[in-house]
C-alpha cells in the first residue's frame, strides 16, 4: 500500500506525542504547576520550622526558673554546651541530622512524588470521560504505548516537581550531610524514578476502570494520609510504636526517603543498607509496572 | 473479491454476558457510498461502529473492513480507516493544528508529511484561520469540523462518523453535511455513518440500514425504502364512530387501511387523486370528514412502518432505555 510507505511501523510510535500531550497540558498552566507546589512547601516551611527539635535542646531550654544551680556563670555556661551538645547527638541519633527540616524535606520531596502521579491517574478518567480514549484505541498507536505514556509523564512530572523541591529547601534552611556529593543527585532521580513508575502504573491502573471522577478522589483520599504517615516522611520508623513500624516498614515510600536521606543528609552512607532500599524500591516498581500494564491491556483489549 | 468495503456477518455483541447491544447484524457497505446507520438512541450504533473500529471485540460473528478482518488483522483495519467520534475529543488545552499534528503522530505519520496534510486539511473545513487558538476557544461546529480534519489525517479509506451532527443547530449541520458530501466527492472514500435524524440519512445516504434493539430491520436506498411503502399516506378522522374501513378499501388507488387512534391511515400510490375520491365517497356515505391529511413517503414513515413507532416516541421511550444504556457505558470499555 503506497501510503503506508511514509508511516513508521515501530511498534513504540505515538509515545512520545502522547507524553508530550500530558506534559504540555502541565508546562502551559503555570498557574496549576505551581499550585501543586504550594502544598509541600507550606507543609516543609510550617511543619519543619515549627518542629524546630533543634531549640528544644538549646543552652536555654534546661533553665528552670525556680531552682537556682549551685554553679559558677562559667560552669553554667559549660553545662549549657553540654546540654545542646547531647541534644544534637539524640536529633543526630534520632533523625541522622541535626536539621530536622532537612530530614522533613526529603519525606516532602517523596509527598510530591506520591501526589503528583495519584493527580496524574486521574487524567486516564478524563480521556474516557471526553472520548481521547476510544478515539486513541482507534488508530494503529499500540496500546502498551497509551499506558506507557501516561506512566512516562506522571514519572517525568513528579520528577521535576521534586526536584524544585529540593531547590525551594535550600534558602528553608536544607543542609546537605557530610556523605552529600553531586553525583548523589543521579542516585536520588534513580530511586524517584522508579518509585514514580511503580505508584503511577499503580493509580492508572485503578483509575482506568472508571468513568467518574469521583472514584480516584476518593480512592486517592483512602491512600494519601495511611502512606503519608505510615512512612518515615515525619518521624524516624524505628522510634515509632510497633504496629505502625510494622506498616511503615513495608511502605515503599520509607525506603525510597530512606534511601534518599542516605544519599543527601547522612553524615555516612550505608552501603549495604542502600543496596537493599534501591532492590526493594526497584522490586516495587518492576512488580507494580508489570501489573498495572497488564491490567490496563487486559482491560482495553476486551 | 466484490467491491464491498465494509462486510458484516451475524455480528453480534453482548455485554456483561446478557445485555445484547447488537443482536447478528449483516450489512455490506459498498464502495464509494454513504452508508447509514439509522435508529433511536440506544439502539445498537455506537456499538456497532465500536466493533467496527476495531476498539470493541465482537461477541460473536465476524467483520471485514478492505478485506482485513476486524478482529484478527485489526492494525490493518485502522491504518485503513479513519473515525470522527460522537464526542469532542480534541485536547482543549492544545491548538488546532497541535491536535492535529497529535492524531498523526498516532498513525505515525512523518512529521513533514503531517505538517502538509494539515494546513490542506485546515484549509478543507475552513480552520485555518484559528489553527493557532487553543480549542478551548472553539465553538461547537468547529470542534466538529477539527474532528473530522483529525479523522483524515491518514488518508482513509473508510471514514466513520458517528453521529456526526449531534448537538449542533440547523446552519452548522447543514455546513457538515456539505463537508461529508465533498470528501465523498473528492476523495471517493467510502463512509460508514450513524445518525438518529432521518433528514440527515435522507439527504446524505446512498444507503440506509434502520435498526432498533440491536437488530438491522431493514436495508436500501432512501428511495427504495420510501417506495417499500407503496405510496403516499391519507390520514382521516370522521365525526361519528363507525368503522369504515370496508368503504374506504373500495376507493379507486387505495392499497391499505388500518384504523390507529381513531383515525384512518391509507396508503395509496396516487395521494392527490385519492384524496378527493375518499371525501367524496365518504360523504355521499353520510359521513363527516373532520380532518385530513396528506403524507409524501419520508423516512419517517418508512421508520414507523418498520418499527412500529415513529422516531419521537422512540426518542421519548428513551427513558426505558436510559438504564440500558446507562450500563451498557459502564461495560462498553
Amino acid at each position: 500500500m503506497s501510503e503506508m510507505n511514509n508511516v513508521s511501523k515501530s511498534k513504540l510510535h505515538g509515545i512520545w506525542a502522547l507524553t508530550n500531550r500530558e506534559l504540555k497540558k502541565w508546562y502551559k498552566a503555570p498557574a496549576v504547576f505551581i499550585l501543586t507546589l504550594i502544598q509541600p512547601v507550606i507543609w516543609l516551611g510550617l511543619l519543619g520550622n515549627a518542629l524546630n527539635f533543634s531549640s528544644l535542646v538549646s543552652p536555654d531550654s534546661f533553665k528552670v526558673p525556680t531552682i537556682t544551680p549551685p554553679l559558677s556563670p562559667e560552669q553554667l555556661g559549660q553545662l549549657g554546651t553540654y546540654f545542646q551538645s547531647i541534644g544534637d547527638n539524640v536529633l543526630q541519633n534520632t533523625f541522622g541530622t541535626t536539621s530536622y527540616i532537612s530530614f522533613m524535606a526529603v519525606g516532602m520531596i517523596a509527598f510530591t512524588a506520591l501526589f503528583t502521579t495519584m493527580f496524574s491517574g486521574m487524567s486516564v478518567v478524563w480521556d474516557r470521560r471526553l472520548g481521547f480514549l476510544n478515539k486513541a484505541l482507534s488508530t494503529p498507536v499500540s496500546r502498551a504505548v497509551i499506558i506507557l505514556s501516561k506512566v512516562l509523564s506522571a514519572t517525568l512530572r513528579a520528577m521535576f516537581q521534586a526536584a524544585i523541591i529540593l531547590i525551594i529547601a535550600l534558602p528553608l534552611g536544607f543542609q546537605f550531610g557530610a556523605a552529600f556529593t553531586p553525583i548523589n543527585i543521579l542516585g536520588v532521580f534513580a530511586f524517584l524514578f522508579l518509585i514514580c513508575l511503580g505508584l503511577s502504573s499503580l493509580f492508572i491502573a485503578i483509575n482506568i476502570r472508571s468513568t467518574r471522577i469521583e472514584t480516584p478522589m476518593a480512592v486517592m483520599n483512602l491512600l494519601n494520609l495511611p502512606l503519608t504517615f505510615a512512612s518515615s516522611a515525619f518521624f524516624p520508623i524505628e522510634r515509632m510504636p510497633p504496629w505502625l513500624q510494622s506498616v511503615a516498614n513495608v511502605n515503599p515510600l520509607s525506603y525510597t526517603m530512606n534511601g534518599m536521606r542516605q544519599l543527601l543528609i547522612n553524615p555516612v552512607i550505608d552501603y549495604s543498607q542502600l543496596a537493599l532500599q534501591y532492590a526493594y524500591v526497584g522490586i516495587f516498581a518492576a512488580v507494580l509496572t508489570t501489573i498495572g500494564i497488564v491490567l490496563s491491556w487486559r482491560f482495553l483489549n476486551k | 473479491m466484490s467491491d464491498d468495503v465494509i462486510k458484516a456477518e451475524g455480528l453480534t455483541k453482548v455485554f456483561n454476558g446478557n445485555l445484547v447491544a447488537v443482536d447478528h447484524v449483516d450489512f455490506n457497505v459498498k464502495h464509494g457510498e454513504i452508508f447509514g446507520f439509522l435508529g433511536p438512541n440506544g439502539a445498537g450504533k455506537t456499538t456497532t461502529i465500536n466493533m467496527l473500529i476495531t476498539i470493541l471485540k465482537p461477541t460473536e460473528g465476524k467483520a471485514s473492513i478492505l478485506g482485513y478482518d476486524i478482529a484478527k488483522q485489526n492494525n490493518e483495519v485502522r491504518y485503513s480507516i479513519g473515525v470522527v467520534p460522537q464526542e469532542y475529543t480534541a485536547d482543549e488545552d492544545l491548538t488546532g493544528i497541535e491536535n492535529i499534528l497529535l492524531c498523526a503522530d498516532l498513525y505515525g505519520i512523518s512529521r513533514e508529511v503531517s505538517k502538509k496534510r494539515a494546513s490542506e486539511l485546515l484549509e478543507l473545513v475552513e480552520l485555518t484561520a484559528f489553527k493557532d487558538k487553543k480549542v478551548q476557544t472553539f465553538s461547537g461546529g468547529m470542534r466538529r469540523r477539527l474532528e473530522l480534519a483529525c479523522g483524515l489525517i491518514n488518508r482513509p479509506k473508510v471514514l466513520f462518523l458517528d453521529e456526526p451532527t449531534l448537538g449542533l443547530d440547523v446552519q452548522t449541520r447543514a455546513a457538515t453535511w456539505k463537508y461529508i458530501k465533498t470528501l465523498k466527492q473528492e476523495f471517493g472514500m467510502t463512509l460508514f455513518m450513524t445518525t438518529h435524524y432521518l433528514e440527515e440519512a435522507d439527504a446524505l445516504c446512498d444507503s440506509i440500514a434502520i435498526i432498533d434493539h440491536g437488530k438491522i430491520i431493514v436495508v436500501g436506498t432512501p428511495t427504495e425504502l420510501k417506495d417499500s411503502l407503496g405510496g403516499d399516506i391519507i390520514t382521516v378522522s370522521i365525526q361519528k364512530d363507525v368503522d369504515i374501513t370496508g368503504l374506504i378499501e373500495k376507493i379507486e388507488h387505495v392499497k391499505e387501511v388500518k384504523k390507529e387512534n381513531g383515525a384512518y391511515r391509507i396508503k395509496s400510490e396516487n395521494g392527490e387523486v385519492t384524496a378527493p375520491l375518499i371525501i367524496e365517497a365518504l360523504r355521499k356515505a353520510g359521513h363527516v370528514v373532520t380532518r385530513l391529511s396528506l403524507t409524501k413517503p419520508t423516512l419517517n414513515e418508512v421508520y414507523l412502518q418498520y418499527t412500529g413507532r415513529s422516531m419521537r416516541d422512540a426518542e421519548e421511550s428513551g427513558e426505558s432505555l436510559h438504564a440500558k444504556r446507562m450500563m451498557m457505558a459502564r461495560f462498553r470499555r
